[in-house]
């Protein structure tokens, strides 16, 4: 397992660095929220993003994409947490591109993922029906119609879900409630009749939507892969999604710390800098130790999806429960720390512990991946 | 085949070949070879062991063969411990002398110094001790008193030191001592001498778990040839930090292993706590049990992930504080998890109302709670994250 960087990641993370910090500080999300942007992200920016590559980074060259792997892609998702970036590069890049690869055939991969790979297309993943992540938990239901199906049920919190250019919708297509098995993919237009889409504004100023179906029409060309059997594919691909979503919740824990630390040293009270207390120097230390454990359980966990390691989903949850527990720490520390400037809108740490509860509840969170390691384990 | 992989393989062969069947089981820790003059082998492929080792340089692989070593890289040093590890392979030789002295003395010591100690570790043939804390310096280990005097043709050494590892069973001690009373840590100096000096002598302390593996170390006019002095005169201090980083790195790593008997948290709660399906029926500890295990698994990665970015020359400071830290108080948590898994099974002191492993965990319990003591608190090394890692200021 190699948990070091190469110089071609290297790289890619320096570039990644500099470009959010330039392009889309956290300022550019203050901006989004208080213009209350239609989109929830900067347009502009993600073809930028595109053309670097970022769009399609998971994609084979064949469709367009720059192939760089979980490992690469985790190095901009973490650059893009430090600055809390608003961007399609989770909904889609990290999770609905990847299932559909994994689960299309040619026609519906040639159709989407070229456009996904120039920023032209946008995929949202509707999978969660109830307000914790329950992925065996589905009660949308596709029920044979001819020779295609038809869709009724409900979807909650479903990542740029009202931008998305196509929903790849997760429904039971046999009745075995409440389990991993009977569970089918298919591809939904957005605009098809039916189909009610209600953007939901989160705490942390960017999207998710709330969409429902009554009765959708669906062609046998929108079934992905084979209706029943989706778990294993859908699995991997949420395992893709949570370990590259750790990246990202590493770079905004990592970078609310180094604000912290930066205003230890600077915030003056009885006549020194905070930062010589030896009380506060200690919860520094701790946050500093739990950072790093954290990233060895990210990087592990994107090594494992390149490299195709057996002990892939145990590794997706150390890394998500970890990057959930470190967050939630670094975070209220990180406002705590900052005293009554931390509590203050003008004040960007703010923004940082927003993000970490809404990333928290994406794909499971620390009790979520604690339960299933446990599980896997055969605890 | 590239170089390494043939060194692999030549290792592999070698590894097979001599080493003994008993030394491919887990070490009871009075199986443990310390060596020195009065080294004790209970079990006797353990000298047959030690001796093919040190013959190939494979107690310290990493040092020079002229000092005992076998001049190995790092990659090779690696390649050699994986293969143990795949064999199962103790450790012939536990040394203060290896983990501790040894590497400060290639980069400190003259030549002389490194000729004459050097070779005797690698082969265990001396066993040193450290004489660093005194009753008035734990934590503020410069505060040191032990007065090292210049008399002309040698040292004269008064003082005590206390929490001395095995002073009662040491050949030789390194020793920190007070050579300036005018500067505090500008006025140490790192000496070595016998432990079978006149005016040495050594009181075993008992323990909270009943053994007593550390001693008060008494120096009465104890005359040490000046050519034991390493370094320069009044710039112990420097030694000293050096040689502690490789200390922390050592109990960070003994944390591990140590207990070597005491199976894994996981299999004790499975074991103590079924369900009747092999599962683990308490559903707190069930989750108290996840957590400690999870939290092991990033501490073992970033472990690998150091040593990787070591070898790739990526080193960062303030590591090895960061390893002892969170190794010493896993290390806690898991005897506080297994008492609670056994309950009243873990609290029996002796007797035949417990089995030997209950027995073995009691004692183990109580000896961790000094894991994140010695050789630096768990406060002294957060102190140290936070100045040399965070830059916080005093």
């Amino acid at each position: 397992m190699n948990l070091v960087l190469n110089e071609e990641e290297s790289i890619l993370r320096q570039g990644a660095l500099e470009y959010f910090s330039e392009r889309l500080p956290v300022s550019a999300l203050r901006s989004l929220r208080d213009d209350d942007d239609a989109h929830g992200y900067d347009l502009a920016a993600w073809r930028e993003m595109a053309e670097m590559g970022w769009a399609g980074v998971l994609l084979p060259e064949a469709y367009g994409g720059a192939d760089f792997g979980y490992r690469g892609l985790g190095q901009v998702l973490e650059a893009a947490g430090r600055t809390l970036a608003a961007s399609p590069l989770v909904s889609t890049a990290l999770t609905a591109a990847p299932l559909l690869l994994a689960a299309g055939n040619e026609a519906q991969k040639a159709a989407w993922l070229p456009k996904v790979a120039t920023g032209e297309c946008v995929l949202a993943l509707a999978l969660d029906e109830q307000p914790r992540h329950a992925p065996s938990a589905i009660a949308c239901r596709a029920t044979a119609a001819g020779d295609g199906w038809r869709l009724d049920g409900a979807k909650t919190f479903v990542l740029d879900g009202h931008v998305a250019d196509c929903l790849i919708v997760v429904a039971r297509t046999a009745d075995v409630a409440g389990t991993t098995e009977g569970l089918g993919l298919f591809l939904v237009d957005p605009r098809a009749a039916g189909v009610g889409i209600t953007r939901t504004r989160m705490v942390d100023a960017r999207n998710a939507a709330n969409v429902t179906f009554d009765g959708v029409a669906l062609d046998g060309a929108a079934v992905l892969g084979t209706p029943g059997d989706a778990w294993p594919l859908l699995e991997r691909a949420l395992d893709g999604a949570r370990a590259g979503l750790a990246a990202e919740m590493l770079g905004g824990a990592q970078e609310a710390f180094d604000r912290t630390i930066a205003y230890l040293k600077l915030r003056e009270q009885f006549g020194a800098v905070i930062g010589s207390f030896q009380a506060l120097k200690h919860r520094a230390a701790l946050m500093f130790c739990e950072l790093e454990l954290t990233r060895s359980a990210v990087i592990a966990a994107l090594d494992a999806l390149d490299s195709g390691h057996a002990d892939v989903a145990a590794l997706a949850s150390l890394a998500k429960a970890r990057a959930c527990e470190t967050f939630e720490l670094v975070s209220n520390e990180a406002v705590q720390l900052h005293g009554g400037i931390g509590m203050t809108d003008a004040e960007e740490i703010g923004f940082f512990l927003k993000r970490a509860r809404v990333a928290q509840q994406v794909f499971g969170d620390a009790v979520f991946h604690r339960q299933r390691y446990a599980d896997l384990a055969g605890y | 085949m590239s170089n390494l992989e043939e060194f692999r393989a030549e290792t592999r062969g070698w590894l097979e070949t001599n080493c003994p069947a008993s030394m491919r089981m887990p070490m009871p820790d009075d199986e443990r070879v310390w060596g020195g003059r009065n080294a004790v082998f209970k079990n006797p492929d353990s000298k047959l062991w030690l001796e093919r080792m040190a013959a190939r340089g494979y107690t310290v692989p990493t040092w020079p063969r002229e000092y005992g070593g076998a001049g190995l890289s790092a990659d090779q040093a690696q390649v050699l411990r994986e293969e143990m590890g795949r064999l199962k392979c103790r450790q012939p030789l536990s040394s203060f002398g290896i983990w501790m002295l040894g590497p400060v003395l290639l980069k400190y010591g003259n030549e002389a110094q490194k000729r004459e100690h050097l070779p005797p570790i690698a082969r265990g043939e001396i066993r040193w001790c450290q004489g660093y804390s005194e009753p008035g310096a734990g934590s503020d280990l410069a505060a040191l008193k032990t007065r090292c005097e210049d008399r002309g043709d040698h040292y004269l050494v008064n003082g005590q030191k206390i929490w001395t590892s095995y002073a009662d069973h040491a050949d030789w001690i390194f020793c920190l001592v007070r050579t300036d009373t005018t500067a505090k840590h500008g006025g140490i100096s790192f000496i070595l001498f016998d432990m079978a000096s006149a005016g040495v002598e050594t009181r075993p302390i008992t323990l909270i778990s009943g053994a007593s593996v550390f001693c008060e170390t008494f120096f009465t006019d104890v005359r040490v040839p000046k050519e034991n002095l390493v370094g320069e005169l009044n710039g112990g201090w420097t030694i000293a930090k050096e040689l502690l980083q490789h200390e922390r790195g050592m109990i960070a790593e003994i944390g591990r292993t140590i207990g070597g008997t005491v199976p894994p948290v996981d299999v004790i709660a499975r074991q103590y706590l079924d369900d009747g399906h092999g599962r683990i029926g308490d559903a707190s500890l069930r989750e108290a049990v996840t957590s400690h295990v999870m939290r092991d698994r990033a501490f073992a990665l970033t472990m690998r992930r150091a040593a990787q970015e070591s070898e790739a020359g990526m080193a960062s400071g303030g590591v090895s504080s960061m390893f002892k830290y969170y190794g010493t108080e896993q290390n806690k948590a898991k005897f506080e998890l297994i008492l609670k898994c056994l309950g009243s099974r873990a609290l029996g002191w002796e007797g035949d109302g417990f089995s030997a492993p209950e027995l073995d965990i009691c004692r183990t319990w109580l000896r961790s709670k000094g894991n994140s003591i010695e050789g630096g608190t768990s406060e002294i090394q957060l102190n140290v994250i936070a100045k040399r890692v965070l830059g916080l200021p005093d």
